[in-house]
């Protein structure tokens, strides 16, 4: 029911909170629009009039570099005013809720809130509760969902792959707590490829990870085999002091990417990971920086699609 | 006092094992008679229940009044009245009031309360340790002497089982009856929502229904072990209907009470992130609800609750594991109960038993029943009136629930407590 919440009552993207509910020709309309973005000659991105004399605040309640820079970047090439805020340090220490936060910034005539929150649910309830004339993107909400990095992935995985169809895609590490893994898994099952399989230790899924459309792994050796797309989570230090994790030492030699383990996928498969890597822990330094590799074409892919998504959610207010 | 006369009314009354046509009337508070009136018998006030029910008023094992010390979310005055627009006449009221009813000063508060309030039967339950922190006994005796009928420790863990052990033997040696919801605080910490599918879809940090049946199965043992009575409330699962009917087999003296909303909601049912869902225990699986159901049927589970938890709008107003949990539920306690009833879930006296004589057994608490000679509480409610959950006939000060629009049939017309009409719609 909420999930229509990103959706005007014409179908078209409103906000961008989450992949679930959203139709494959949406996400391919997102797709192509990214695309048409890129110059094809040189691979890079002019700058396009299409917001100009909107204003978008980046409010960013859990510290990003990466996503908040490039969404800093994919608004100044639509030529909108953008604000970078961080607020894990500001008012809300100060006790003030993130209600009256936004409710404030709403007033100084913002169009868009691009939100990243530490709580699932969080981009949610701001969608539900700014103002009529504003669009909200989520930029990563708790352990929920982080839409435009799976945008940008299925992006990366288009441009390598071409056709989802045939596609088997592996995802693997801390399923349980990873935001990125529910909106990929969403999207790949969107866009249809041919199996999602999520690859860790019982400790890192969430329960019944079955549901969401995807078959299930504890050895990644046998569930590397005839994946064409790998996709590697990031381990947070902290999964260690909470028992799900004897140590990084163990998890590299059960769940690490190496060179060895990556030869038992396709010859062609292609390595993802949605940053910061972790060298030695997930991931092995030289297959991060291999052939295979195309964790840093994901970052330069994040400007296009996030214009994309961007430039889309303001189309109903006639920014676009 | 007045003398009144119910007439006409259809009576059920599953204590007595009536369900017909006939009367009932009241003297100084307390039943004459019922079915015929006796001749000599010449009422002040007449009440016509034609093609209305007239049962029981209904006792509610599990409600918090938010008084003493949180009036911002409801009082006494906003919650008894709707407790009387509900037909219920008896509320048990949880130990977790600030400061916590762990004193008899306290519980002389809570009852100087619910006298101003014009609603006497606040029963209240007693901390079962000191401020519910789970690590010292609190005054039982004394708690007792004041009027709690019960011992509870709410939602807050007990340090560890020898704790727990020693509080049910002192409890049992006060012959005070132990009413737990039973929770594991490690297995369920922090979860706001039953872990399942839609966890995994949504990213919320979720509870198993282990959480709930091993610290089930623990307190099983030990009420075996020191002859405590246990009440065990807002069961929520499955496999706890299974340790109960195993438990209730071999002889133990125990009882159980299912929240209403358990009975009709699941995880499917959850609108995502809205925080009217937010309930403890969280809503399970259809297999959950459905054995829930089917242990109200057989008397497993021996009573339902409102689980009553009226909250302020800042308190439901955030990303949801931010929010508080709980549903202002007494206003929807009767029309739920009774929608059961054509699903051929229980039979109509079953559902009154539910919420009559037998959360009155398990209190021991000479109530909920039409029995000449018990004090009059009584409700007369007519089955077939529609109504809609608005603003308009809402009393409780807590709008904090997921029926809320909706249309309901069932609707309570007249609600007496010891012989006074404290409710006329």
């Amino acid at each position: 029911m909420m999930n229509n919440l990103q959706l005007n009552t014409e179908g078209r993207l409103k906000h961008f909170l989450t992949i679930e509910g959203l139709s494959k020709g949406l996400l391919t309309e997102i797709l192509d629009l990214a695309e048409s973005f890129i110059n094809p000659i040189d691979g890079r991105i002019k700058t396009f009039p299409l917001l100009r004399g909107k204003s978008i605040v980046n409010l960013f309640f859990e510290n990003s570099t990466r996503t908040r820079t490039t969404f800093e970047l994919a608004a100044k090439r639509l030529s909108a005013d953008v604000l970078s805020m961080s607020i894990a340090t500001s008012s809300t220490s100060k006790g003030e809720s993130l209600l009256d936060t936004i409710r404030n910034l709403e007033a100084m005539y913002v169009d868009m809130f691009v939100v990243r929150h530490g709580i699932s649910g969080a981009a949610h309830f701001i969608a539900e509760h700014v103002g009529p004339q504003v669009s909200v993107i989520n930029a990563g909400d708790g352990q929920h969902a982080h839409p435009t990095q799976a945008m940008l992935d299925m992006f990366t995985i288009r441009r390598m792959k071409k056709d989802f169809s045939p596609l088997k895609v592996a995802i693997v590490g801390d399923i349980l707590h990873s935001r990125v893994a529910r909106s990929n898994i969403q999207a790949l099952n969107t866009l249809g490829v041919a199996e999602v399989r999520v690859i860790a230790p019982k400790t890192l899924l969430p329960a019944q990870v079955e549901t969401m459309g995807v078959s299930v792994s504890h050895n990644l050796a046998d569930g590397l085999k005839d994946i064409d797309v790998i996709i590697m989570l990031r381990l947070q230090k902290e999964r260690m002091t909470a028992a799900l994790l004897p140590s990084e030492n163990e998890y590299f030699k059960a769940f690490g990417l190496t060179p060895e383990r990556l030869k038992l996928a396709k010859p062609d498969a292609i390595v993802m990971h949605p940053g910061p890597i972790n060298r030695g822990v997930e991931i092995a330094s030289s297959v991060a920086d291999g052939e295979q590799s195309v964790i840093l074409d994901q970052v330069s892919n994040g400007i296009a699609v996030r214009m994309a998504i961007m430039a889309m959610a303001m189309q109903w207010q006639g920014g676009a | 006092m007045e003398r009144i006369l119910i007439q006409d009314g259809r009576i059920i009354d599953p204590a007595n094992n009536i369900n017909g046509i006939g009367t009932v009337a009241i003297a100084d508070g307390k039943i004459v008679s019922i079915l015929t009136k006796p001749a000599d018998f010449t009422p002040d006030v007449v009440i016509n229940a034609q093609n209305l029910v007239v049962c029981p008023g209904f006792i509610d094992l599990g409600t918090r009044l938010r008084e003493p010390g949180q009036a911002k979310k409801a009082t006494f005055a906003s919650e008894t009245k709707a407790a009387a627009a509900a037909g219920i006449t008896t509320l048990c009221l949880q130990p977790d009031t600030l400061p916590v009813n762990d004193t008899p000063a306290i519980t002389e508060q809570i009852k100087e309360l619910a006298k101003a309030a014009g609603y006497p039967q606040v029963v209240p339950i007693a901390a079962l340790t000191q401020k519910l922190e789970g690590a010292e006994l609190s005054a039982m005796m004394a708690l007792k002497q004041a009027g709690c009928i019960a011992v509870s420790n709410a939602n807050h863990p007990v340090k560890n089982l020898l704790t727990l052990r020693r509080s049910m033997e002192y409890a049992a040696s006060h012959d005070l009856l132990l009413m737990v919801r039973p929770n594991d605080p490690w297995l369920s910490h922090n979860g706001c929502i039953h872990e399942g599918k839609m966890a995994a879809r949504y990213g919320l940090p979720s509870i198993p229904d282990a959480a709930e049946t091993i610290a089930l199965a623990q307190c099983l043992e030990l009420a075996e072990l020191t002859g405590c009575r246990v009440h065990f409330g807002q069961i929520s699962s499955a496999r706890s209907v299974a340790k109960l009917a195993e438990a209730k087999k071999s002889g133990l003296i125990i009882s159980a009470d299912v929240a209403i909303h358990q009975l009709h909601l699941t995880e499917d049912d959850i609108v995502p992130f809205d925080s009217a869902y937010h309930v403890q225990p969280p809503l399970r699986t259809e297999q959950d609800k459905l054995a829930l159901q089917a242990a109200l049927a057989s008397g497993v589970i021996d009573a339902i609750c409102s689980d009553h938890q009226p909250h302020d709008l800042d308190a439901k107003l955030g990303a949801f594991p931010e929010t508080e949990p709980g549903v202002s539920a007494l206003e929807t306690l009767l029309p739920l109960m009774l929608r059961l009833v054509p699903q051929e879930t229980i039979s109509l006296e079953q559902g009154i038993a539910a919420l009559t004589y037998n959360p009155a057994q398990i209190l021991q608490l000479e109530r909920g029943a039409l029995t000449a000679g018990f004090q009059a509480d009584i409700c007369v409610f007519d089955p077939e009136q529609e109504w809609q959950v608005n603003a308009d006939n809402w009393h409780s000060q807590g709008i904090n629930t997921p029926f809320w629009g909706e249309s309901f049939k069932g609707k309570v017309s007249h609600t007496l407590q010891a012989g006074k009409l404290i409710f006329t719609s």
